[in-house]
């Protein structure tokens, strides 16, 4: 499949994530986004903000704890915990925010 | 994802009345070039796959003296039919065991019977064409080489085995599967399933290490490349990473750290799983292993400790001295290769591990026996250890532990329906159909016995079960780690308050079935 955004063409693969990474824009997360029917609140952001920080630094998006802990230190404690973050990501923080924040599906038994 | 049925829980696990082709259309994706040729298999369908692939298949045959005999030993007594959980939660007829092993059969007696050559129509033999190749993909991709079947099958027919066989023949011609097969690449270039990198690997861990002192006080390390520890601990990468994995490896360090023991993970075999036997390869399987070998000679460890996972301990326990063996470095002392839950049962025996069982109390819980331990292994020193070694952690750790129907445990225990390789988005229908038999049995214990929760010992279960009980009105935090149980129970020496931490505390109040 691919996303089409201001007449150009953005390659995806059978689900939906970015071929290249470095192709993604804010503009395409949010039309990533509309796509899986999630709305890009503030928190949102930051959560796909820093998945795609953790990712430059380490090639693979973070474990669950390790996002969570990072949300709470950015939003709270209300914020920082699994629950809170599939509120905002219904079908899982790990995979649907990665597809938004134009990084590869991680894989494996998870 | 496409909309669907899902079939109601069924209390008497009726045989659904047949709809014919119900499953046909669902087929996974279909690995990328750059996947299959990681693998040493043709990037795409090759222009003489049919010659290729009966080819392959003669292979196997001649390999395989038992794969003859699958082929030839079936009487079509019956007995299979209505053992899988894929046939009960889609109706579709081929997804009876001996259909699903009759679409392999069928060319079998046409290349290579004498009545199947000659007289193809009388024997049930049939030509190799793409549509008997997209039945195969489809339908060879709706069995999780669970077992199941086998049990009951009078001659013992391995259906696994069938479904490995069809799917090695698939690859070879260049259909593989995209989920395992990018996953075995991922093994190859960075260690593990999940593509973790050495310092993603190094940074979660210390994450981890701050969370259990911030809990307990007590600083519990969690070491990666130890040169020179005792013990190698090789578990699922799923535990570096998802929930309620990883509070399992939280588990096992405590645990370790009770002990007194010296352990150590290994980043380049920073993974148990090995994907290698869900696509019949003895070759990729054999690398997998390796890797394992290696990283134990490397680290100069004396043992070798598996985490839970289901299937790397059917390939550990029953393959791995064939594949990378001898293990003659290793401490004779101690079983190679050894299961967490063995070393904790025997600390637990010895009266070495301080336990509160009422830190559990706010669960009432249930086994799942995975399908690759209870029947593709054993565990500890007698018959029948993989389902009692477990069952007496659980028991030591907590005051309220019920066993699902009879039928429905040990050998007869139903797969999760996401094993065997169909752990992925694309076969979300099958997954979530095929874990109807095991929500059913786990449904008549919360109803009758108040169970709010179910233990595994393995990570794909754990991550199944996660995903599809909310398709059946289960909270997706009703299933925990065997090790989390222990983590929740274990005080360590040192150890600030002993009272259970937010998480644990904040599920007591809910009811089971809330999603």
């Amino acid at each position: 499949m691919a996303y089409e955004l201001n007449g150009k063409t953005f390659e995806a693969d059978e689900e939906g994530y970015l071929v290249d990474i470095s192709a993604w824009n804010e503009d395409l997360a949010v039309l990533i986004a509309e796509d899986e029917n999630i709305e890009m609140s503030d928190d949102a952001w930051e959560v796909v903000n820093f998945l795609r920080e953790y990712y430059e630094e380490y090639q693979i998006a973070p474990a669950v704890r390790v996002l969570t802990k990072a949300i709470k230190k950015k939003l709270g404690a209300d914020k920082g915990n699994s629950k809170y973050l599939y509120e905002l990501f219904p079908y899982g923080p790990a995979k649907q925010a990665c597809k938004i924040a134009g990084l590869p599906k991680p894989t494996g038994c998870i | 994802m496409a909309d669907f049925d899902t079939l109601k829980i069924n209390p008497l696990f009726e045989i659904p009345a047949l709809e014919k082709g119900a499953m046909k259309d669902l087929s996974p994706f279909v690995a990328a070039p750059n996947h299959q040729e990681d693998l040493g298999f043709p990037g795409e369908l090759v222009d003489d796959w049919q010659t290729k692939a009966i080819e392959k298949f003669g292979e196997l045959l001649k390999k395989s003296r038992a794969l003859r005999v699958y082929m030839d030993g079936c009487v079509k007594c019956g007995a299979c039919t209505d053992k899988c959980h894929y046939f009960l939660g889609t109706a579709d007829p081929i997804n009876m065991p001996v259909a699903r092993q009759d679409l392999l059969r069928k060319i079998y007696r046409r290349y290579f019977t004498f009545a199947g050559k000659y007289f193809p129509k009388l024997v049930g033999a049939e030509d190799l064409t793409r549509e008997v190749l997209d039945e195969w993909y489809s339908y060879y991709h709706q069995c999780s080489q669970c077992r199941r079947c086998s049990v009951f099958c009078p001659y013992g027919l391995d259906t696994a085995e069938i479904s490995m066989a069809a799917r090695e023949i698939m690859d070879h011609v260049g259909k593989g599967q995209k989920y395992c097969n990018e996953i075995l690449g991922k093994v190859h270039k960075i260690g593990n399933n999940l593509g973790l990198p050495e310092p993603a690997l190094i940074d979660t861990l210390e994450g981890l290490e701050e969370d259990i002192e911030e809990e307990t006080g007590v600083e519990v390390k969690l070491p990666v490349n130890q040169k020179g520890a005792d013990i190698l601990l090789v578990t699922p990468s799923a535990d570096f990473f998802a929930e309620p994995h990883v509070d399992g490896l939280i588990g096992y360090a405590k645990v370790f750290h009770q002990a007194g023991v010296s352990w150590t993970l290994s980043s380049y075999a920073s993974e148990a799983a090995n994907f290698a036997m869900f696509i019949g390869s003895y070759e990729q399987m054999k690398k997998v292993a390796e890797r394992i070998r290696k990283a134990a000679e490397d680290l100069a460890v004396k043992r070798i400790i598996f985490g839970e996972c289901g299937h790397a301990w059917r390939v550990a326990y029953s393959f791995m001295n064939t594949l990378a063996g001898p293990f003659d470095f290793l401490d004779p002392a101690y079983p190679v290769p050894q299961h967490i839950c063995e070393f904790t049962l025997d600390l637990i025996e010895k009266g070495e591990l301080n336990l509160d069982k009422s830190a559990n109390d706010h669960m009432t819980l249930t086994f799942h026996d995975s399908c690759n331990v209870a029947r593709g292994s054993r565990m500890g020193p007698t018959p029948g250890g993989q389902f009692e070694i477990p069952r007496a952690i659980v028991r030591a750790v907590c005051n309220n532990f019920v066993d699902m129907a009879a039928d429905t445990i040990h050998e007869s225990t139903f797969c999760c329906g996401g094993g065997g390789g169909l752990l992925t988005d694309d076969l979300m229908e099958i997954r979530v159909k095929g874990a109807s038999p095991r929500m059913t049995a786990l449904q008549e214990v919360v109803e009758e016995h108040g169970v709010t929760h179910m233990v595994a010992i393995c990570a794909i279960c754990k991550s199944q079960f996660s995903k599809v009980m909310p398709k059946y009105g289960i909270g997706m935090d009703r299933i925990v780690s065997l090790h989390q149980l222990v983590s929740n129970a274990i005080i360590l020496d040192g150890q600030i308050g002993t009272e259970p931490d937010e998480e644990t505390e904040t599920d007591t109040s809910e009811d089971v079935a809330t999603a």
